[in-house]
């Protein structure tokens, strides 16, 4: 059986080779598709999953990141009092305009933290020191972005919201959701930046003593009046929702991604079903020999399984080389473990159902066939 | 003496679209071993079906098929792939060998298909097609065989396992008259040497000296029945 399978497989090397386009093509769709959601979701909560902090504490009600409202300081005090809080660090993250040296204007995601401090800080970073956004009107910005954002080398200036915007340090690879780059400062720039008054605040970022009980300490938190306490997971789980399901740009790419999955799947379909239809005199034949229909359905599937695993593989070698290579971008392709996993069973469970598609074919076919020259 | 096959008052009725149509009317046909049975007659007169039916390819609408000494017509159809596979050797009109298989191959799914696998089945598949006189292409892919030498697999094949009966559909019409006499002399030996009933469906008048008999088929009834002058 395994012989027969293999070698009607290799003897028509152009039907195998379309057969294995069909699924390679089929594989780098819905892993770049997949993965181009999997990337813009986890930057929309980019900032958060890496601040480091247990808790925040957030407007009442805000549904993500960019939209809260600001809040006065004193809750930080407050909230500094409860028990099982180590640390509390204040936040601004919003939109905001940068004006490039050239004069043209870009919006940019402007990220407001403390730099004396251990949370929220920018990650990745490739050129400065982060103390030295103590300094007044100093930012960091993404490589990623540096063209966009017209800058070419450290010290060179911009502005962002008519005040002036130093460049002291560079990351490299902290990607925004929105087309807007981000921009790294400190709390007390970015309040100019904003025109926040001193005593306001947009987050508060809140680490636990060790040992704490982060669910504790949130229960203690929501004391705190007007004001919501989110452990991180949950509020980038909430940022990620809002995003990705509650904005249509985040709805476009959860359609493209399952579209790229439905495509992936049809054409995987209809390739596997029509080799083996290509086929099916040689299936009647066994039949009119006396094979039973489970020795036909062994060869059909053991032909469709050894194609979606050759197509599989090189279909991820191509996927994983273009994945890679979008970490060069702006856009980031993401490929898990667990996503190249779940599309290599996928991929075989496609071939397998396409396949006994067209082994009910061949179950209905009239062994006489074999007598019709 | 015991037929290896009987046919009794088979008919076959196939809807067309909501028609009847009758295929076969009551036909009667006993085959016995070392016999060649020649079914002769027009397209459309119900010779396949017959044939068919005989291999238990295709079940009947009424009647007995008996092979073996057991009526299988009214039998499950997952029981008969058992019986073609015991009784039947097939040989068809176009061969129908499997192209990626070499000619020794293509007698050994023959042989896989009734258990014997491996070296035995090596063995067995090269001494069948010494058989037919193919020892020396029995690495050779049927695209690089003639017509002749196809058809001749096709019987290597139809011989693994030693079948009983070998059934065969126009066995010599897509071969020049060489190789088709090549082939009924094989089928004939077959029939004369080794004891088996062989069944041919031809349109072909060459093949009516291989014939021990001649059964003619109009209209699914059998027409006349001729005995060869021995």
């Amino acid at each position: 059986m395994a012989s027969l399978a293999r070698k009607n497989l290799f003897h028509d090397r152009v039907r195998f080779a379309v057969t294995l386009t069909g699924i390679v093509f089929s594989v780098v769709l819905a892993t770049v598709q997949l993965g181009l959601f999997l990337g813009f979701t986890a930057a929309t909560a980019d900032v958060i999953d890496h601040s480091g902090a247990d808790l925040w504490i957030v407007s009442t009600g805000a549904t993500h990141l960019e939209g809260v409202t600001a809040f006065g300081e004193q809750q930080a005090f407050r909230a500094m009092a409860t028990p099982g809080v180590a640390r509390v660090e204040k936040r601004v993250v919003q939109f905001g305009q940068w004006k490039r040296p050239d004069g043209a204007q870009e919006g940019v995601l402007l990220v407001g933290f403390e730099p004396a401090g251990e949370l929220g800080r920018p990650w990745n970073v490739v050129a400065g020191d982060v103390r030295a956004l103590e300094q007044a009107d100093t930012v960091f910005v993404d490589e990623l972005y540096a063209d966009k954002l017209g800058v070419t080398h450290l010290g060179q200036t911009a502005e962002i919201g008519g005040y002036r915007a130093r460049v002291v340090g560079f990351t490299r690879g902290i990607r925004t959701f929105t087309t807007a780059p981000p921009v790294f400062t400190s709390f007390k720039n970015a309040q100019n930046y904003f025109g926040l008054r001193e005593d306001q605040v947009l987050a508060l970022l809140v680490s636990v003593t060790p040992g704490a009980d982060v669910a504790a300490v949130q229960r203690a938190l929501a004391a705190l009046r007007d004001v919501d306490v989110h452990t991180t997971a949950e509020w980038s789980r909430r940022q990620q929702t809002y995003w990705m399901f509650g904005t249509g740009a985040g709805i476009t790419v959860l359609i493209a991604a399952a579209l790229g999955i439905i495509v992936g799947v049809v054409v995987v379909a209809q390739t596997i079903y029509a080799a083996t239809v290509d086929h099916i005199r040689e299936f009647g034949t066994l039949k009119a020999m006396g094979a039973t229909n489970g020795f036909i359905y062994g060869v059909i599937l053991q032909q469709a399984l050894t194609s979606g695993a050759l197509g599989y593989a090189a279909g991820m070698a191509i996927a994983l080389a273009v994945a890679t290579a979008s970490q060069q971008g702006t856009t980031a392709i993401l490929v898990p473990p667990w996503l190249a996993l779940a599309l290599f069973a996928l991929t075989l469970g496609m071939c397998a159902l396409a396949s006994i598609v067209s082994i009910n074919k061949v179950t209905r076919l009239d062994p006489a066939m074999v007598f019709k020259g | 003496m015991t037929p290896l096959l009987a046919v009794e008052q088979v008919t076959k009725t196939y809807d067309m679209g909501g028609a009847p149509v009758h295929a076969l009317r009551g036909v009667d046909l006993a085959l016995h071993a070392g016999e060649v049975l020649l079914l002769l007659g027009p397209s459309g007169s119900g010779k396949t079906t017959l044939l068919s039916i005989m291999g238990c390819i295709l079940q009947a609408t009424s009647g007995k098929v008996i092979v073996g000494g057991r009526d299988v017509a009214r039998a499950a159809e997952r029981d008969l792939p058992a019986v073609r596979l015991r009784h039947f050797g097939f040989v068809f009109q176009g061969f129908n060998l499997f192209p990626a298989l070499t000619a020794a191959e293509n007698v050994e799914v023959a042989l896989g298909l009734k258990g014997v696998r491996g070296r035995a089945a090596r063995t067995a598949a090269l001494e069948a097609l010494a058989a037919v006189d193919l020892a020396d292409k029995a690495s050779a892919l049927p695209a690089n065989l003639s017509g002749g030498q196809k058809q001749r697999v096709a019987i290597a094949r139809a011989l693994a396992g030693d079948p009983s009966i070998i059934l065969a559909d126009e066995p010599t019409a897509a071969l020049d008259s060489t190789s088709g006499q090549l082939v009924m002399d094989l089928l004939r030996s077959l029939a004369s040497r080794h004891e088996r009933a062989v069944v041919i469906v031809t349109h072909d008048s060459r093949t009516i000296r291989y014939a021990d008999r001649i059964v003619a088929i109009e209209d699914g009834r059998l027409a006349s029945t001729t005995e060869a002058v021995a």
